[in-house]
């Protein structure tokens, strides 16, 4: 994983709550069995508008996405976290996450970025009004900055570290392998195998 | 200070605790399927890795597959190359696979209950968020992506910061004719899709301690619909007796070991909840959605809602949003909304019990001209369990396909998917846009209210067929 201090690009207003992870990338595309190539499932449906925000001219090579709250429910698949970032997007602002989508999120280096809800509106009118103006999301700071309008904003900080050092989780885990084989010695006889 | 179910299950299993760092939390049971698994496997393979524990991992083909004609190859070129993806995978690394055909298929958060997997007090994950399901027995199930997938499978154990508890108490009796999953739909149009965000749900109170553990499965599969990744209900009497006797029960010693265990579970008195949602059982009838997320559901005597009954902006544009993909008007009786479809499946209400509520109301009944109808047991077994029990007959000579065992049109992965604009009462979890094929219209009932719209042709409650002359 590449790491991750501070990134600036243009971004992209999603006006609308609850985004699940559907809208961000249907079923339909979750038959491939590679790791890479989803931008074209993303939003899928939503792209077939040719108004929707990622087909409108001004808003082309954006890498920062402003959404609404509940951003990522629904179903737990990583690939709207791989079609997100695919597509070229490096953080996405919203004043909710899904859990799981945000995880799953952490776990590939695309920062979910929280701030309230007045900070979205913010961002979305800044961006609306000149959808050039570059965002910078400075995740050793925690602020963003654009035009002038600055915001902190929350993101859980064993993520951040681990964003930062750009670091393998299942490296981390495997140092600590003589602790899982200790616990696995105390592990009750009654728990149920599959074999 | 007393703790809750959740954090007892949680405390029993972490592995290790460093200040600064999530909890290194062990995991008694992986399940996986075709979909969430291959770029998993690849990473393993990539880095040189085992799979660590074979005998704590299981799979199975659900999402992807046909539920027709299962004895002849897949017709979708890229659905069977992920299925054979699972197959090589779990050959090449030693996980066992129920193929499709096998009698131990289908749906994974219906196979691992029925033959004893899922049990109390354990940690299960899955590549799936409805692995909450799991939680009915008081085991902490939970969702995870594909990178988790591959943790879990490397190493057998999931870096996770403690999540928050709410209590969701459900007070009083149930009223004859309302459901589990009226009252999960109900408990959702209550706190939201977002209100179980960094909380495990406790489901307690009366009304759940009466469930049958098919219905204690329905309430907490859908606890993600809320927001929440895991929910879960104390094990008693009813989930012991659910579990002894099951292939993979402890035996012997094993089984009074473990109950003993599985008996000191329970919250305690003095435990304290971060929130607490108390609800009336007494005051509800049987719930539906209306709009495109689970949280948008009104009890189907009432009218659709209008974007003014809502004070909160995004709470008015999300209506007036929904009301236009799923082409309703504001104040129009729910009871008159006509259906096209009724699927009757999933892992939310594809067990036996439902099956068994769709078929009493269905027999000796025929279902409404033109109305399509779809019963998907959510495994081999429910299948042959339905099947000895004449259930499949009951549904044939009404007028429904019956299927074989898959996840199906809950998410359109296979062929069964709605056309544009088709409009389906389906027992399944969710009513996004398109879910359940590209502008699909989903709305979300129980297999009772299921059966009776597939009857009358506009969504129904089986009190709507009193008198009715089919």
């Amino acid at each position: 994983m590449d790491k991750f201090t501070v990134h600036t690009g243009t971004a992209a207003p999603l006006r609308e709550s609850n985004v699940d992870t559907d809208q961000i990338i249907p079923a339909e595309y979750l038959k491939r069995i590679t790791r890479h190539g989803f931008e074209d499932g993303l939003f899928n449906s939503w792209r077939k508008d040719a108004n929707f925000v990622l087909n409108r001219p001004a808003y082309q090579g954006v890498s920062v996405l402003v959404a609404g709250p509940d951003f990522g429910t629904g179903s737990s698949r990583e690939h709207a976290v791989w079609a997100l970032m695919d597509y070229g997007f490096k953080v996405v602002i919203s004043s909710r996450f899904a859990d799981i989508f945000r995880g799953n999120s952490g776990k590939q280096g695309l920062l979910t970025a929280v701030v309230e809800q007045s900070a979205v509106e913010q961002l979305w009118k800044i961006i609306e009004e000149e959808p050039s103006t570059p965002v910078t999301v400075d995740l050793d700071a925690q602020v963003i900055t654009a035009a002038g309008f600055t915001t902190k904003f929350e993101v859980d900080s064993y993520v951040r570290w681990r964003l930062m050092e750009g670091l393998d989780d299942i490296g981390l885990t495997l140092k600590h392998v003589d602790e899982i084989t200790a616990f696995e010695a105390k592990r009750p006889s009654f728990k149920p195998t599959t074999i | 200070m007393g703790r809750t179910l959740a954090q007892k299950v949680w405390d029993d299993h972490v592995v290790r605790r460093a200040e600064g760092e999530p909890d290194l939390l062990y995991i008694d049971l992986h399940l996986t399927h075709e979909v969430t698994s291959p770029q998993a496997f690849d990473g393993l393979r990539a880095a040189g890795r085992p799979v660590r524990r074979k005998d704590l991992t299981i799979a199975t083909e659900d999402h992807n597959v046909p539920t027709t004609d299962i004895d002849k190859p897949i017709v979708d070129p890229i659905s069977r190359a992920q299925i054979d993806a699972l197959r090589i995978n779990t050959k090449e690394f030693g996980i066992e696979n129920y193929e499709l055909g096998n009698k131990e298929q289908g749906i994974v958060h219906i196979i691992a209950p029925q033959s004893g997997l899922t049990q109390p007090g354990m940690t299960i994950v899955c590549g799936d968020s409805h692995t909450s399901t799991h939680g009915a027995f008081g085991s902490i199930g939970m969702g995870i992506g594909t990178s988790e997938v591959e943790h879990v499978l490397a190493t057998q154990t999931l870096p996770l910061k403690p999540f928050k508890t709410m209590a969701i108490t459900v007070n009083g009796k149930l009223p004859a004719g309302v459901t589990s999953k009226d009252l999960i739909l109900a408990i959702i149009a209550e706190i939201g899709t977002g209100g179980g965000q960094g909380y495990i749900l406790e489901y307690r109170g009366e009304a759940i301690r009466a469930l049958s553990m098919e219905g204690r499965m329905t309430m907490c599969n859908m606890s993600i619909e809320a927001g929440a990744r895991a929910g879960m209900i104390a094990p008693d009497e009813t989930t012991f007796e659910y579990v002894k006797g099951r292939e993979h029960a402890p035996k012997g010693a094993d089984w009074d070991a473990a109950v003993a265990y599985w008996k000191t579970l329970p919250t305690d008195d003095d435990a304290v909840f971060d929130r607490e949602v108390i609800i009336d059982a007494t005051k509800l009838s049987p719930f539906v959605t209306w709009g495109t997320n689970p949280g948008q559901g009104a009890p189907l005597s009432a009218n659709v809602p209008s974007p003014d009954d809502f004070t909160d902006e995004v709470d008015k544009k999300a209506t007036e949003k929904a009301l236009e993909y799923m082409d309703l008007k504001a104040g129009m009786p729910i009871r008159d909304i006509k259906i096209d479809t009724v699927f009757i499946g999933s892992c939310t209400n594809g067990r036996i019990e439902d099956l068994r509520a769709a078929a009493d109301i269905l027999k000796g009944k025929k279902i409404a001209d033109g109305m399509r109808m779809m019963v998907v047991p959510g495994s081999v077994r429910v299948r042959l369990e339905a099947m000895a029990e004449g259930l499949d007959k009951v549904f044939l000579e009404a007028g429904a396909e019956w299927r074989e065992a898959g996840c199906s049109m809950c998410l359109g992965m296979n062929p069964d998917k709605l056309t544009p604009g088709e409009r389906s009462a389906s027992t399944s979890n969710r009513n996004f846009e398109g879910r359940q094929g590209p502008g699909g219209r989903t709305h979300l009932v129980s297999p009772a209210v299921a059966a009776a719209t597939a009857i009358r042709g506009t969504l129904s409650s089986p009190a709507d067929l009193v008198g009715s002359s089919n």
